[in-house]
C-alpha cells in the first residue's frame, strides 16, 4: 500500500478517519486552521477537538464548473454533532433530487492522486448515510 | 438643519455595463464631474476624497482621478472592503466630516467588471512534483471544488440554501421569481447594464451556475461608478436655498463586520452584520422598518436578496419567504425592494455599487427617478455586503424644505 498523506492537516486518516479541529480550552470555540488566537474570546490555547463523523447537510449547492467536461460538484455545511463541516457531497448524482436540506450524510475518504514519489494525498467528503 | 446633520450634496452614478472604450479613470471622472455639478460645487470646496476601486486597490484610484479632475492637495484615502467598498468611501467622508476635519468631501467608487468570470475562488498553486503543504489548512492541494467553494455564486447560493432549511418554503422557483421582479424592474432604469423583462421559465432555463442561481438570479459584472459630495448640515446652511431643498440627509451610517459564531468560518454568515448594521441604523435615524418606501439591497445573487428582507427587518423573524409571497417588495408593495433592478440586472461595478445604491435612494427621494419613481419617497434604506466580511446600511430622508 502506498504512503497517504491526508489533503489537509485537520484530516486524521488510519482506521477510523475523522477531523479534528482546535478548540479554544478557554470558550470551546472550535476552528479548522492554523491559530493564532481565538476569533471568539482572543484565547491562545486550544487542544485537538475529534469531530463526529456523521452530520446532517445544513446547507448545499450544485457549482457547474468553468471547465467543460468536468462534473458539477455539490459544496455543502454539514452540521456534524453541533460542529459545521465545509465539505463536498460525493457518491451521489450531482442533483437536487439527490442532495436535499436535511439529508444524513457519513464521512468518506478518497484519493485525489500520488506525487512523484507516489504517495497518495487523501481528501474527505461527505456520502449519504443510508 | 442642524449643524451636525450630514447630507448629500450633489451624487452620480454612470450608466452601468459595457465601456469598452473608458478605463476606471474615466469613468470615475465622469460620476464625480457629474456629482460636483449636481451639487453645485467645484474640487476647490472638497476638503477630503475616499475613492474605492477594489480591483486596482494598489494603483491609488483617488490620486489618479485627482490628476485629471483637480489636484488640490487634499487629503486621499483609498479605501478597499470587498462590496462594501462603495459604502466605506461614504462612511470614511462622513467620519471625516464628523470629526470636524472638514465640511465637504468626496466618496467615488469605480469599477472596470465587465468580461470577468465568477469571482472569489482561489485554485491554490499548480500541482507540484511532490504534495506540499501551504495555507492555513495545511492543504496539499487547491480546496476549491475539492473542499466546498469560495466562488461567490456558490457561497450565495447555500445563504440561501441555508435559510430555507432554517425556515422552510424556498425553491428554485421561487429564487427565480425574485429575480423576475429585479428584472422586471430594470426594465424602467436606462443606467442598468441590463434591461431584460425575463419571465420565470426563462430565468429558470438559463445556464445553472450554482444551484439555484442561474445566469440571470447572479449580479451582472459591468463597469460603471458613482460618486457622491458629502456636506455638514452647518456647511449647507451656507448654501443656496435651491442646493438645500435637493440635498438628502444622511439620517444613518452604519459600518459592521462579522461577530464570532460558530459556523462563520465554514460559510460566511451574511446575517448577524446586516442585522446588527440595520440595528443601529434605525436607532440612528429613529425611524423603523415601516417607515421606509424603498430599499436597495445587495441582490448580488437572487438567494441573497431573500435573506436581507429578514435581515433588514423588513418582515418578522423566519418571515422573508411569506413576505416576498405578499408582493410586499414589488414595486407598488408596502416595501419596494430595488426598484432599480438590483444588482442582478443593474450591474454590480464592485466599488461603485454602495454609492450606486444611495444614489438610487436619493434619486427617488428627490422626486428624480421619472419612469420608476416611487411616488411620495420620503425615506430610503441602502445595503451593501462585501464577503470577507462588511456590511454598510444608509438611511436616507428627504429634504424638509
Amino acid at each position: 500500500m502506498p504512503d497517504q498523506i491526508p489533503m489537509v492537516e485537520y484530516l486524521v486518516l488510519g482506521d477510523s478517519p475523522h477531523l479534528e479541529a482546535n478548540e479554544c480550552t478557554n470558550c470551546g470555540a472550535r476552528f479548522f486552521d492554523r491559530r493564532n488566537a481565538c476569533a471568539s474570546c482572543s484565547g491562545r490555547e486550544f487542544t485537538k477537538a475529534a469531530i463526529p463523523t456523521e452530520g446532517e447537510v445544513r446547507a448545499f449547492t450544485i457549482v457547474t464548473p468553468f471547465m467543460p467536461g468536468t462534473d458539477p460538484y455539490v459544496p455543502a455545511v454539514v452540521d456534524c454533532g453541533g460542529t459545521s463541516v465545509r465539505a463536498n457531497i460525493v457518491n451521489t448524482p450531482p442533483d437536487p433530487e439527490h442532495v436535499t436540506l436535511g439529508m444524513k450524510v457519513k464521512l468518506t475518504t478518497f484519493s485525489i492522486g500520488a506525487d512523484t514519489t507516489g504517495t497518495e494525498a487523501i481528501n474527505y467528503g461527505f456520502e449519504p448515510a443510508n | 438643519m442642524a449643524n451636525d446633520d450630514i447630507w448629500i450634496l450633489g451624487i452620480n452614478m454612470t450608466k452601468f455595463g459595457k465601456h469598452p472604450t473608458l478605463d476606471s479613470v474615466d469613468l470615475a471622472a465622469e460620476a464625480t464631474l457629474a456629482a460636483l455639478a449636481d451639487g453645485g460645487v467645484t474640487m476647490k470646496d472638497m476638503g477630503v476624497i475616499a475613492s474605492g476601486n477594489l480591483m486596482g486597490a494598489a494603483a491609488g484610484i483617488g490620486q489618479q482621478l485627482q490628476k485629471q479632475v483637480g489636484q488640490t492637495g487634499i487629503p486621499v484615502y483609498n479605501v478597499a472592503n470587498a462590496c462594501a467598498t462603495g459604502a466605506t468611501a461614504i462612511r470614511t467622508v462622513i467620519m471625516a466630516i464628523k470629526a470636524g476635519e472638514t465640511d465637504m468631501g468626496l466618496a467615488v467608487g469605480v469599477e472596470k467588471l465587465s468580461g470577468a468570470g465568477m469571482l472569489g475562488a482561489g485554485f491554490g498553486a499548480a500541482k507540484s512534483d511532490e504534495w506540499t503543504r501551504t495555507g492555513r489548512y495545511g492543504a496539499v492541494s487547491g480546496l476549491e471544488g475539492k473542499l466546498g467553494t469560495d466562488m461567490m455564486p456558490g457561497v450565495f447560493a447555500q445563504v440561501g440554501m441555508e435559510y430555507g432549511h432554517k425556515y422552510g418554503g424556498t425553491s428554485f422557483e421561487l429564487f427565480a421569481r425574485i429575480s423576475e421582479k429585479n428584472h422586471k424592474n430594470s426594465t424602467l432604469n436606462p443606467l442598468a447594464a441590463i434591461q431584460k423583462d425575463m419571465s420565470v421559465e426563462q430565468i429558470m432555463a438559463e445556464p445553472m451556475i450554482a444551484y439555484p442561481n442561474t445566469r440571470a438570479m447572479c449580479s451582472a459584472n459591468s463597469d460603471g461608478a458613482a460618486a457622491a459630495v458629502i456636506v455638514s448640515g452647518e456647511r449647507l446652511r451656507k448654501l443656496s436655498l435651491e442646493q438645500q431643498k435637493r440635498a438628502v440627509k444622511i439620517s444613518a451610517s452604519v459600518l459592521t463586520t462579522d461577530p464570532w459564531e460558530e459556523a462563520c468560518q465554514i460559510l460566511p454568515n451574511v446575517n448577524t452584520l446586516t442585522r446588527n448594521a440595520a440595528t443601529i441604523a434605525y436607532e440612528q435615524a429613529g425611524v423603523g422598518p415601516e417607515d421606509l418606501d424603498l430599499v436597495e439591497l445587495h441582490d448580488c445573487f437572487a438567494t441573497a436578496e431573500l435573506v436581507h428582507y429578514d435581515n433588514l427587518m423588513l418582515c418578522g423573524e423566519g418571515d422573508a419567504v411569506d413576505f416576498f409571497e405578499s408582493g410586499a417588495t414589488t414595486r407598488t408593495g408596502s416595501t419596494p425592494v430595488n426598484v432599480s433592478g438590483g444588482l442582478e440586472s443593474k450591474g454590480h461595478p464592485i466599488a461603485a455599487t454602495g454609492i450606486a445604491n444611495v444614489w438610487e435612494i436619493a434619486h427617488h427621494l428627490r422626486g428624480e427617478a421619472g419612469d420608476r419613481q416611487i411616488e411620495g419617497a420620503k425615506v430610503g434604506l441602502a445595503h451593501v455586503i462585501g464577503l470577507g466580511s462588511a456590511c454598510g446600511v444608509h438611511i436616507l430622508e428627504k429634504s424638509g424644505l
